[in-house]
C-alpha cells in the first residue's frame, strides 16, 4: 500500500475571502459548487472567511474580495488581505466596478445622510449615527482596484458556480485564469 | 431672427437634401451663434429625417454647440506647441479679462471661451478661432485687445486685420512649391496622354499616398476606374487635423489650383464627374479664395462640361466644410460626414475605390497628393520617381512647427535625415521629435540620423521639436488628452480605452502614480492596439510607447511609489462623513497613523 494522506501531495493554497460593499451574493454563488467543494478542499484550506469566522488575515496565496469599498473599515480589510494574499482576485460586478452601491455616487453623501436620519419617517430627529463603533463612509464607492493593486478580476453578478469553479481550477493548477464566452456572457 | 424662417430658408438654400445635413447645421449656427433644439426639430421636419438623426449629427461635431454660446465664441488651439508658446496662460488672461470661465459662456451671453484641437497654425502659434476665423500669433497685447473688442460688441469685420492673416509660412521650396504653374497646363498634358496613358504615367512616377498611409495613387486610381458604377467620385481629403499639421493650409492658400487640377486629373483616370473638397473646418479663412478659384477654371473651360474641350470629360468640384472631428481625416469617416452624418469610420472592406460616397466608385486623395498630380503631368513620371527614394518618390511637405528658429513649411526629398531637417530650422538643443502627428512617433536623440520616408519614418506631414525645456511626459499627455477627446466614441475599446489612459496619465501628472499604473498603461495600450475599430484607437498608445522607451525616467521620477497608491486623497474622501457626524476619532481617519510614525 502505497503511502498517503496530505503530506504526500502538492501543500494546500491557502485562500482567504471577504464581503466588502458586497451581499454576500458572490460567496452564496461560490457555495453553488456543490460538491467539488469537497475535491475543492483536498487542495485549498480556508484562512479568514465567511466559513471559518476567522477574524484577521494571515500569510495567504488566494484572496477573493466581493464588494467595493464604501467605507473605512472596508480600505482596512481590503489592505490587509493585499498584505497577506499573493494573488488578489476582485470577485463581482460591485468590487470591479463599485455596483449597485456605487449608485449613491452621484448623490451628495451629506443629502444622502440627510435622507435617511434627518426626513425619513420615523427615523427622523435622530441624528446622524456618529458611534466610533461604526466604520466612517467614504464620500464615494470605489472599486477594490482603485485602492489597492488587483491581480485577477472575476465577472458577473454573481459570478457562476461554474465560473468560481473553472477560475480556482486554473488558479490551482497554475494556469492564467481564462473564461471561457459562456461563463462571462450574462444576456 | 425666427428659428423656424432661418431652418426654412438654410434647408432650401441647401436644396431640402439631407446628405447636406451637415452644410446645414453649420449654415445655421452661422444666424444663430448655436443649435437650439427648436432648430433640430424644424431641420428634421424640412428635411423629413428623424430628429434622433439630427440631433446626433449637431452633438459629433466640436464645432457645433449644442447649448446656448457667447455671441463672440472664442476657442484656443490646444496643441502642445499652442501650449510651449504659452497659450495656457493667454486663456486664463482673456477669461479674466471678460469676467468669465473656460468652458463656460458669460452670464450676459456675449462670450463663451473654450479649446479645441490643434488649428493647423503651428507656426504662427499661439492661436485661437473666433466664430470659426482663425486668428494667429497671439500674445498679452492681442489678447488685451480682443477683450476690449469683444466688451464693445465691435462685429469681427471690423476687427483689426492684421488679427486673421495668416502667413503663408513657406520655407523651403522644392519642384512642387518652387516651380510657377499655368492653370489647365497639366491637363493638357495628360489628355494628350489619354486616360490609359495617364494613369500608366502616374504608375511611373511611384507616387504614394500623402496622408500618411501611403498607398500606391496610381493603383487606387486604377481600382476606381475599374470598379463597376457609372458616378464616380473624387475627394480631396483637406481634412488636415493630425496636431502639427499645417501644409495643407499652405497648398489650399497658395496652390490651390494645382490641387483642383490634380483633382480634375485624378477625374481624367478614373471617369469621375464628381469631386468634393473636404475642407476642415478650421481652415475655413480659405474657403471664399478657393471657391473664386473654382469659379475662375469654370470660367476658363478647366471645370463643367467638356473640359478643354474634351468630348465627355465632365467634371466639377464641390467645397464642403467639416466642423471639428479629427476622427473625419480617416477617409470612411470622411466619407460618413460627406453624406450629411456622424463621422463614424466605416468596416473596411469594402473599400471607397468600389462603396465609397452614397455606394459609388470614390478616390479619397490627401491635398499634397493631388498637388503632386500635376507636377507629374508635366515633368513626366520618370522624372518624378528621380527624386526621393525608390520606395518613397518625389518630395515631402513638412509642417515643422516647435522649438526652432525657422517655424514653417519646407519641401524635402524623401529621404532627408531628421538631423538634416532640425539643422535647416534652426533646432538646437533638440530633446525629441515628434514626426506624423500625435498618431505618429516620438525620435530621440540617437534616432535624428534616421529618414523621412515610408520605408523607414513615414509622415503624414507634422514635425514638432521640442528641446531641452521640455519634459516629455507632457508631451506624451497631450497627445493621449487629445485622443480622449476626438474618440468618435462608437468603439468601446476606443471610448474607453483612450480615457483609462488619460486617466492614467493624469494620475501620474498629480504626482500619486504607482509603478504599478505603468503596468496598467502597458496593458491598456495593448487593449487599444488590438480591439480598436479604426486607426485612432489603434495609434492612440503610440506616444505613450514611444515616451515609456525612449524618455522612461521622465515618466518614472513622477512616480510616488513602487506600489499602488490610490489616485485620490483616502482621508479626505472621509471629511464629508467627518463633518456630518462631528467625529474626530482615530477612527474617522485614514492614513494618519503612518505619517504620525
Amino acid at each position: 500500500m502505497s503511502t498517503s494522506g496530505s503530506s504526500a501531495g502538492p501543500r494546500k493554497l491557502r485562500v482567504a475571502t471577504t464581503s466588502l460593499a458586497g451581499c454576500f451574493g458572490c460567496h452564496m454563488s461560490f457555495l453553488d459548487i456543490d460538491e467539488y467543494l469537497f475535491d475543492l478542499l483536498d487542495r485549498i484550506e480556508f484562512d479568514r472567511s465567511p466559513l471559518t469566522d476567522l477574524k484577521h488575515c494571515g500569510p495567504c496565496d488566494v484572496g477573493l474580495i466581493e464588494g467595493g469599498v464604501c467605507n473605512a473599515e472596508n480600505v482596512h480589510v481590503l489592505r490587509e488581505f493585499r498584505k497577506n494574499c499573493k494573488t488578489l482576485v476582485a470577485v463581482g460586478a460591485c468590487a470591479i466596478n463599485g455596483g449597485l452601491p456605487a449608485q449613491r455616487n452621484h448623490l451628495e453623501l451629506g443629502a444622502c445622510l440627510q435622507e435617511v436620519y434627518a426626513f425619513r419617517d420615523g427615523l427622523s430627529g435622530s441624528g446622524i449615527p456618529n458611534d466610533p463603533e461604526l466604520p466612517l463612509l467614504i464620500d464615494q464607492v470605489h472599486p477594490i482596484h482603485e485602492i489597492v493593486r488587483v491581480d485577477y478580476f472575476l465577472p458577473g453578478c454573481p459570478p457562476s458556480g461554474a465560473a468560481f469553479r473553472a477560475f480556482l481550477t486554473d488558479l490551482i493548477a497554475g494556469r492564467t485564469p481564462r473564461l471561457d464566452y459562456p461563463a462571462i456572457r450574462y444576456d | 431672427m425666427d428659428v423656424e424662417a432661418s431652418v426654412r430658408e438654410v434647408v432650401g438654400r441647401q436644396g431640402r437634401d439631407a446628405t447636406r445635413l451637415l452644410q446645414i447645421l453649420i449654415a445655421l449656427q452661422d444666424r444663430l451663434d448655436w443649435l437650439p433644439p427648436a432648430a433640430i426639430t424644424a431641420v428634421a421636419a424640412e428635411l423629413g429625417l428623424p430628429r434622433a438623426r439630427v440631433e446626433g449629427v449637431a452633438g459629433f461635431y466640436s464645432l457645433l454647440h449644442g447649448t446656448p454660446a457667447g455671441r463672440y465664441r472664442i476657442r484656443f488651439s490646444d496643441n502642445i506647441t499652442d501650449r510651449m508658446q504659452g497659450s495656457e496662460a493667454l486663456r486664463k488672461r482673456l477669461c479674466h479679462l471678460l469676467w468669465t470661465e473656460c468652458g463656460k459662456t458669460s452670464e450676459d451671453g456675449l462670450v463663451s471661451i473654450g479649446t479645441t484641437s490643434c488649428t493647423g497654425m503651428g507656426d504662427q502659434g499661439p492661436a485661437l478661432l473666433v466664430n470659426g476665423r482663425a486668428v494667429t500669433r497671439l500674445d498679452a497685447a492681442r489678447i488685451e485687445r480682443i477683450a476690449e473688442l469683444v466688451r464693445g460688441g465691435v462685429p469681427l469685420d471690423d476687427w483689426p486685420a492684421e488679427f486673421f492673416r495668416v502667413e503663408e509660412g513657406i520655407r523651403r521650396r522644392g519642384p512642387l512649391l518652387g516651380t510657377p504653374f499655368e492653370p489647365g497646363s497639366a491637363l493638357r498634358a495628360a489628355i494628350a496622354r489619354g486616360r490609359t496613358g495617364w494613369g500608366e504615367e502616374m504608375a511611373r512616377s511611384g507616387l504614394r499616398g500623402r496622408g500618411g498611409a501611403g498607398f500606391a495613387t496610381a493603383t487606387k486610381w486604377q481600382a476606381c476606374r475599374d470598379a463597376p458604377g457609372a458616378d464616380k467620385v473624387v475627394v480631396c481629403n483637406a481634412d488636415e487635423g493630425e496636431p502639427g499639421t499645417f501644409k495643407d493650409r499652405v497648398l489650399l492658400a497658395h496652390e490651390a489650383e494645382r490641387v483642383f487640377e490634380g483633382m480634375t486629373l485624378a477625374a481624367w483616370a478614373t471617369g469621375a464627374r464628381t469631386g468634393f473638397v473636404y475642407l476642415r473646418g478650421e481652415y475655413r479663412f480659405v474657403l471664399d479664395a478657393l471657391q473664386a478659384v473654382l469659379a475662375r477654371r469654370r470660367a476658363v473651360g478647366l471645370l463643367g462640361m467638356g473640359i478643354l474641350g474634351e468630348a465627355g470629360f465632365d467634371f466639377d468640384i464641390e467645397i464642403h466644410l467639416g466642423a471639428g472631428a479629427y476622427v473625419c481625416g480617416e477617409e470612411t469617416a470622411l466619407l460618413e460626414s460627406l453624406e450629411g452624418r456622424r463621422g463614424t469610420p466605416r468596416i473596411r472592406p469594402p473599400f471607397p475605390v468600389t462603396h465609397g460616397y452614397l455606394g459609388r466608385p470614390t478616390v479619397v486623395n490627401n491635398v499634397e497628393t493631388l498637388a503632386l498630380a500635376t507636377w507629374i503631368a508635366l515633368e513626366g513620371g520618370a522624372a518624378f520617381a528621380a527624386t526621393g527614394t525608390p520606395r518613397s518618390t518625389g518630395t515631402k511637405l513638412l509642417s515643422v512647427s516647435g522649438d526652432c528658429a525657422r517655424p514653417g513649411v519646407y519641401e524635402f526629398p524623401f529621404g532627408v535625415t531628421v538631423a538634416e531637417v532640425l539643422e535647416e530650422c534652426g533646432a538646437l538643443d533638440t530633446l525629441a521629435v515628434q514626426v506624423g502627428g500625435a498618431s505618429g512617433v516620438t525620435l530621440a536623440g540617437h534616432e535624428f540620423g534616421r529618414r523621412i520616408a515610408f520605408e523607414d519614418v513615414p509622415s503624414a506631414g507634422a514635425f514638432m521639436v521640442f528641446d531641452g525645456r521640455r519634459d516629455p511626459f507632457e508631451i506624451a499627455h497631450a497627445f493621449v488628452e487629445f485622443f480622449a477627446h476626438e474618440s468618435c466614441g462608437f468603439c468601446t475599446p476606443c471610448r474607453i480605452g483612450t480615457t483609462l489612459l488619460k486617466n492614467d496619465l493624469d494620475k501620474l501628472a498629480r504626482g500619486v502614480g504607482g509603478k504599478v499604473d505603468l503596468a496598467n498603461i502597458e496593458w491598456i495600450n495593448r487593449l487599444l492596439r488590438n480591439a480598436s475599430h479604426c486607426g485612432l484607437g489603434s495609434s492612440a498608445p503610440n506616444p505613450v510607447e514611444d515616451g515609456l522607451a525612449k524618455f522612461r525616467p521622465a515618466w518614472e521620477r513622477r512616480l510616488r511609489s513602487l506600489e499602488f497608491e490610490p489616485a485620490f486623497d483616502l482621508d479626505a474622501a472621509l471629511g464629508p462623513a467627518r463633518r456630518m457626524t462631528g467625529r474626530s476619532d482615530p477612527g474617522a481617519h485614514l492614513d494618519r497613523e503612518e505619517s504620525s510614525q
